[in-house]
């Protein structure tokens, strides 16, 4: 993967930001020294980056988080730190953008600074199998709403699309006709295909652009 | 079969709500059950539904109380201290016999709290919550799957029964998310003749009421609702048993903390230990004759819970305290560690279920 100096993430509720920043994050910091992971999520209190802490730092990739991510403080803070990410122009970074177009309201600010540089790609992730996105115009409305409220185009479409637990080979490849949907419908290049580690060997070569992930350790994962 | 979805906990909610026929939703945003009102303002104006975000909790309960009397599926859901503020009109629903659903995605608490998971408001909802002699019906979903299945069978057990059917869920199953199959078979709405749905000069005017000028009037209603809740006691107990037949030690737990139990039940087999899980699924009515069975062979009940110990004293009266019952809780917003529940398992074992 080719990283621009920001690389930003956005998408449907649920559609898998934070797994994928995280991951992008620990990838985008073995080409570049100076990352760090910006979490500018002020839609979920639950599920945040900050769940990756240890692995992130152990990594030398810099957290910017909201002092209050996964506390009892129930409100829409943006992390102080936050301007980093476009002033400081050593630094490479990986945004995870909450959820739909009143996630993408807090991209807003940083905006201006983001198109005056213009070294940043804004990917839309998506997932068929979220039961609200799960056909190409439903996509293109999501698309639309989140460019608005982040006044901001995007630049690519991130396939994300899983069942969890219950993913299966098959069940990514049945998304790719998808995929390249919204890529054409779009007008936007389908940059990366995501997977869990487990079903990386058995795809690989059969879908371009595939990317290995480790899930987020979270603190219910034992809950089976 | 239809293919299966990704969702969290809350979604499952509004969809099988929407596919039960619901077209009527009245909120309130509070963490952690947000999702449920988004979810709804998404599709309700598509389907040509009703997404109504009220000025107050205590706004949205009664909007409930008015479509419910229109004889129309209605839902409303909200977290601890929302619930709290539902309380009345939970109360009044109950004494004009409507039906509703209502979700209470648990925080921990008392008062503000936290917006972490959390079972404390057993007591609240299994006694009735509000003022009065009255009980809703009580689901408790341990999965994705179940916020979807026990939503639809809530509004069924509602509208067969006239009363209010609560999925008692947690912040955690609100949130997490799993594949979910809607491939439902629905039962036929029931005729609601009660409904007060205009009379066309054809008919007697209805009327939904709880006040009643004279108390004998008012003492037989009450005794009649009591007769039906009997009938519920009876007929849709409902709860999953797993490895109890032979078991020494029983583990009893709903909602998340089964999932966590289920684990450590598990891992404690895997050391020959006899020991089996008692999952309520209805928490009102209580499975009684699930405990009664399991307390002639069993030597010792843990209950755990995410809670100071509440749903303890039902597993004590459903067993009369023929075996001891002890508690293995985790409070504030934590939840039990598998490791905790095994530890708990292996003591009483080790003690011999004394």
């Amino acid at each position: 993967m080719n990283y621009k100096r920001i690389t930003l993430l956005a998408g449907h509720y649920g559609s898998g930001k934070t797994n994928i920043a995280v991951n992008m994050a620990l990838d985008l910091k073995k080409q570049q020294p100076n990352t760090a992971i910006a979490d500018l999520d002020i839609v979920n209190p639950y599920y945040r980056t900050l769940d990756s802490r240890k692995e992130l730092e152990e990594a030398g990739v810099r957290l910017i988080v909201s002092p209050y991510a996964n506390t009892n403080l129930d409100i829409p803070a943006l992390p102080q730190e936050m301007y980093a990410i476009v002033h400081d122009r050593t630094l490479h970074s990986v945004v995870d953008v909450g959820g739909d177009d009143r996630g993408a309201l807090a991209l807003g600010r940083l905006t201006p600074l983001l198109r005056e540089e213009n070294d940043y790609d804004l990917f839309m992730v998506i997932n068929r199998y979220r039961p609200l996105t799960r056909d190409v115009q439903s996509i293109l409305e999501v698309k639309q709403e989140i460019e608005e409220a982040g006044r901001l185009p995007f630049t690519g479409i991130i396939n994300n699309s899983n069942l969890g637990a219950e993913t299966t080979a098959q069940c990514v490849l049945d998304s790719m006709d998808f995929a390249y949907g919204v890529s054409e419908a779009a007008g936007l290049p389908l940059v990366m295909t995501t997977v869990e580690e487990r079903l990386y060997d058995g795809l690989k070569g059969k879908i371009d652009h595939l990317f290995k992930m480790k899930l987020q350790a979270r603190p219910v994962d034992w809950i089976r | 079969m239809a293919e299966k979805v990704l969702m969290k906990g809350n979604e499952a909610i509004a969809e099988a709500a929407i596919q039960a026929g619901c077209r009527h939703y009245f909120g309130y945003p509070i963490t952690p059950q947000t999702e449920i009102a988004a979810y709804m303002a998404k599709r309700m104006p598509k389907i040509g539904g009703t997404f109504l975000q009220a000025e107050s909790e205590i706004a949205a309960i009664n909007m409930v109380y008015g479509v419910s009397s229109a004889g129309k599926r209605v839902m409303t859901s909200s977290s601890s201290p929302g619930i709290s503020l539902k309380s009345e009109g939970l109360s009044y629903l109950a004494g004009s016999d409507l039906p509703a659903l209502v979700v209470n995605a648990q925080r921990g608490g008392p008062g503000l709290g936290g917006i972490q998971p959390s079972q404390s408001d057993y007591f609240q909802a299994t006694r009735g919550g509000g003022h009065g002699d009255y009980h809703m019906i009580v689901l408790a979903p341990s999965s994705v799957q179940e916020m979807a299945d026990l939503t639809i069978r809530g509004f069924e057990l509602a509208d067969e029964y006239r009363m209010t059917a609560m999925i008692l869920a947690d912040g955690t199953i609100g949130q997490m998310m799993e594949p979910v199959s809607f491939d439902f078979k629905f039962k036929e709405v029931p005729e609601k003749p009660w409904a007060t749905t205009g009379t066309k000069n054809a008919r007697k005017h209805n009327v939904v009421n709880s006040l009643y000028l004279n108390p004998e009037q008012l003492e037989k209603t009450n005794i009649e609702r009591y007769q039906r809740y009997e009938i519920i006691k009876e007929k849709e107990a409902m709860a999953e048993e797993y490895l109890t037949e032979d078991a020494d030690i029983i583990v009893a737990a709903f909602g998340i903390a089964a999932r966590v139990s289920k684990n450590a039940v598990n891992a404690a087999r895997a050391e020959g230990i006899k020991v089996g899980l008692i999952r309520p699924i209805t928490l009102w009515p209580f499975p009684e004759k699930v405990f009664a069975k399991a307390a002639d062979h069993a030597k010792k009940i843990i209950s755990v819970e995410l809670s100071m110990g509440q749903m303890i004293e039902d597993v004590r009266l459903a067993t009369a305290c023929r075996v001891p019952v002890e508690l293995c809780s985790r409070v504030g917003g934590m939840i039990p560690s598998p490791d905790q529940v095994y530890n708990a398992i292996v003591e009483a074992a080790r003690k011999g279920g004394e």
